[in-house]
């Protein structure tokens, strides 16, 4: 389904984010993206809708190469791939339904979106996407009077208004408390396996990515370090991605992200124990 | 084991030049230079004493302010700067979205920006009344001039600030629409007008309330209005009815001022 071939990206700062990533992702499947942050996880999955723009390499999305596309068909192969972001990026200040609508502006031209006027079939759609992550009864509402796992219940609802083919999920939990994180994760692996959705999922929480995810590749300074099955990741290949001790002065700015990692490493060698 | 003996007293360490005797020269500098400079300031007292009793006859007008001899002229002069007032602040913020986007950096190409940034940084670089002479001279005296005066200054305003307003974006919520594969137009909608609605809503209310009072400035140049009102009846010595002028003036400032920030509180 989602092909890369040695995908590369350098910054303009002259930082390498990415380095020659090949990957294969079949149909149906859920693949969960961990690494220490600064690793190329969120610039992995935004240079396959082309957010980032990758220096160099594929992006086979069916028999599309992404990579190389103009303005207007990147924009028509976009709808092809829904997103759902870390702090849910819905829009406040509209209300739910037209966040969810918002997954249809692909489809639509301006002047509908403009108005309001979208096509009934793309409503129906939305009130039953609505239903589906249970939050049909505040379609009229703000986005922001919203909690945080309603905002990102909505997030996916946009994201399958697009009828995707694929989704990219960047750090959907990162600021969710940790039963609210399962409940989303749960809700997220639903839908894709109702769906024969495949999905790539950046995700931080170690025991988490074990839990829900069927393909875990760990990704190290731009590398990827680890391509398996959640029961092959052992100690061993924990260290081999987010690195031995040293990882704690190498991200001394990060300071806090580091602790989350650090929590969660010791959250896996209790469970190994 | 003694405990060590710290100190009990604590001064501000100086913070801009560290040198006391520096700081020093610096602080008899200045006073040198305020002694010297206000004595070089000339005063004619003979004529500050024959203007005191102009400058009385003045602030008697005031307490008896005459709105009846003239007061078609100032109904008039106060509907032209009305009128002028409301046009040139709809023209102008019409005009200043479009220039607004353009000048934001993250959303206009590198050639649009700077055309954009320029015409702002024109139009913010002259003041009204500099811009009120140029116009006065070109379309001759009357409210036409006052009003392509006030919706040129509108523009620098506006468009500035909504420009910096736009650049100040939540980006997140921009590539979350754009990556649904919305076109420019639709992000512009989608993610970018939701942000900074609000905030132009209320910009535009504050210039409606400056554009009166600067319709009250530029009359005197020639701009029309109830600057042109009060300009002549200043001429004319009939300060009663100037008085008059000024507090309708001072009044609809307060209206507005009170007005506008009442529906600007209400919008956010």
């Amino acid at each position: 389904m989602l092909h890369l071939e040695q995908l590369s990206k350098t910054y303009k700062t002259g930082e390498t984010a990415l380095h020659d990533v090949t990957l294969d992702v079949p149909k149906g499947q859920i693949l969960g993206l961990i690494g220490p942050s600064g690793a190329g996880k969120s610039t992995l999955i935004r240079c396959i809708n082309r957010l980032v723009e990758p220096s160099s390499g594929k992006v086979l999305l069916g028999d599309v190469d992404l990579a190389k596309l103009g303005k207007a068909d990147l924009r028509r192969q976009r709808r092809r791939i829904g997103m759902i972001f870390q702090e849910y990026a819905l829009v406040e200040r509209l209300t739910v339904m037209e966040n969810v609508l918002s997954g249809r502006l692909g489809y639509v031209p301006f002047w509908r979106s403009f108005l309001r006027k979208y096509p009934p079939a793309d409503i129906q759609r939305a009130y039953a996407l609505l239903d589906r992550v249970g939050l049909i009864d505040h379609a009229d509402k703000r986005a922001d009077a919203l909690s945080g796992g309603q905002r990102q219940r909505v997030g996916i609802a946009r994201a399958l208004a697009q009828d995707p083919e694929l989704l990219l999920v960047d750090e959907p939990t990162a600021s969710l408390d940790p039963k609210t994180s399962r409940q989303i994760m749960r809700l997220l692996t639903e839908i894709c396996t109702e769906r024969g959705l495949p999905a790539i999922v950046n995700i931080h929480d170690v025991p988490l990515a074990q839990q829900f995810m069927q393909r875990i590749v760990g990704l190290r300074a731009g590398r990827v370090v680890f391509d398996g099955a959640p029961d092959a990741l052992t100690e061993a290949a924990l260290t081999q991605i987010y690195g031995e001790e040293d990882w704690n002065a190498m991200r001394a700015g990060d300071a806090e992200q580091a602790a989350a990692e650090a929590d969660a490493r010791d959250r896996i060698a209790a469970l190994a124990k | 084991m003694t405990a060590p003996s710290y100190p009990t007293t604590w001064r501000r360490p100086p913070q801009i030049v560290k040198d006391r005797r520096w700081r020093l020269a610096l602080q008899i500098g200045i006073l040198v230079y305020l002694v010297l400079a206000i004595g070089s300031v000339e005063v004619n007292w003979a004529r500050v004493y024959d203007g005191l009793e102009r400058g009385q006859r003045f602030i008697m007008g005031f307490l008896q302010p005459d709105f009846s001899s003239r007061w078609r002229d100032i109904s008039q002069g106060l509907v032209e700067s009305l009128t002028m007032t409301l046009t040139s602040t709809v023209v102008g913020v019409a005009i200043s979205v479009p220039i607004g986007i353009g000048a934001a950096r993250n959303l206009a190409p590198r050639w649009i920006y700077y055309i954009c940034r320029s015409i702002i940084a024109v139009s913010r670089a002259l003041q009204e009344i500099i811009i009120a002479i140029f116009f006065v001279a070109m379309f001759g005296f009357g409210p036409f001039a006052g009003f392509l005066t006030l919706s040129f200054a509108t523009i620098g305003f506006i468009a500035k600030l909504l420009a910096d307003d736009i650049e100040e974006i939540n980006e997140s919520q921009a590539e979350a629409i754009r990556s649904t594969g919305a076109s420019w137009w639709q992000v512009v909608n989608y993610a970018i007008q939701p942000q900074v609605m609000p905030r132009l809503i209320g910009l535009s209310l504050y210039r409606l309330d400056i554009n009166f009072r600067e319709s009250a400035v530029i009359g005197i140049v020639g701009a029309g209005g109830i600057g042109a009102t009060l300009n002549t009846a200043i001429d004319r010595y009939e300060y009663d009815s100037a008085g008059a002028v000024l507090l309708i003036i001072i009044a609809i400032v307060m209206v507005a001022e009170y007005g506008s920030s009442y529906l600007r509180k209400f919008l956010q």
